[in-house]
């Protein structure tokens, strides 16, 4: 190994799986997680892979020390995907629970509901990361 | 001939589980031959994103270091149907 690669061995804090669904809020799931992951403070990840039960994709997941899944909406797609898969995310947020609205089929939204989703995130992240066990 | 995949960047971590996977190897008896993969697209198409990764058959840990009693267990298993990356 040289001295310029980056070792991957440091387990990521927390693995970010939006829903990304099509409708406004999913989106909103979705650039949160893309935008917490550019500011270093989460991994997006792959939810169609565990959905798909790739398994290294699944032991990957096994190995991190938080899983959020950010929904859009009630329906709670991302969470049912990681439950199905036998990991239950410690984190669970649901956009429609900020007091958007769902608009289905609709994608656009405000920075002002972005900048509400992604504040609830970062205290949940700060809450969690902090207390999650080293070796869990 | 078994095929053991060992997942990493080649750092002591890595080191280790190769060193693991051969200690169990001997341990059940089984012949293997131990690859070790370092390149990150080699890694990506696993689905590996914390090293070091074990492929025995599968994708079986990843993120830590088996020890060489669980991945005795893994090289006894019976291979799973499909292969998946």
């Amino acid at each position: 190994m040289s001295s310029s690669e980056k070792c991957s061995c440091e387990r990521s804090e927390a693995l970010l799986f939006p829903c990304s669904g099509g409708s406004n809020c999913g989106q909103i799931a979705h650039h949160a997680a893309v935008e917490l992951h550019n500011a270093d403070r989460g991994k997006l990840f792959c939810l169609a892979g565990i959905g798909g039960h790739v398994k290294g994709l699944i032991e990957s997941t096994k190995a991190a020390k938080v899983l959020a899944a950010i929904d859009g909406c009630p329906l709670c797609c991302a969470k049912k995907t990681l439950e199905h898969a036998e990991l239950p995310p410690q984190i669970h947020l649901v956009v429609t629970e900020l007091g958007i609205e769902k608009k289905s089929g609709y994608l656009d939204f405000s920075q002002h509901e972005l900048h509400l989703c992604l504040q609830r995130l970062k205290e949940e992240l700060e809450a969690r990361v902090a207390i999650a066990p080293v070796g869990g | 001939m078994k095929k053991v995949q060992v997942l990493g960047p080649g750092c002591p971590k890595c080191e280790q589980l190769a060193a693991n996977a051969a200690e169990a190897a001997k341990a059940v008896g089984v012949e293997v031959e131990i690859q070790k993969l370092s390149k990150p697209l080699e890694i990506a198409k696993y689905g590996v994103m914390f090293t070091p990764g074990l492929v025995v058959d599968e994708v079986v840990c990843t993120g830590r270091i088996p020890s060489v009693e669980e991945i005795k267990g893994w090289l006894e298993a019976e291979p799973a149907k499909e292969q998946q990356k």
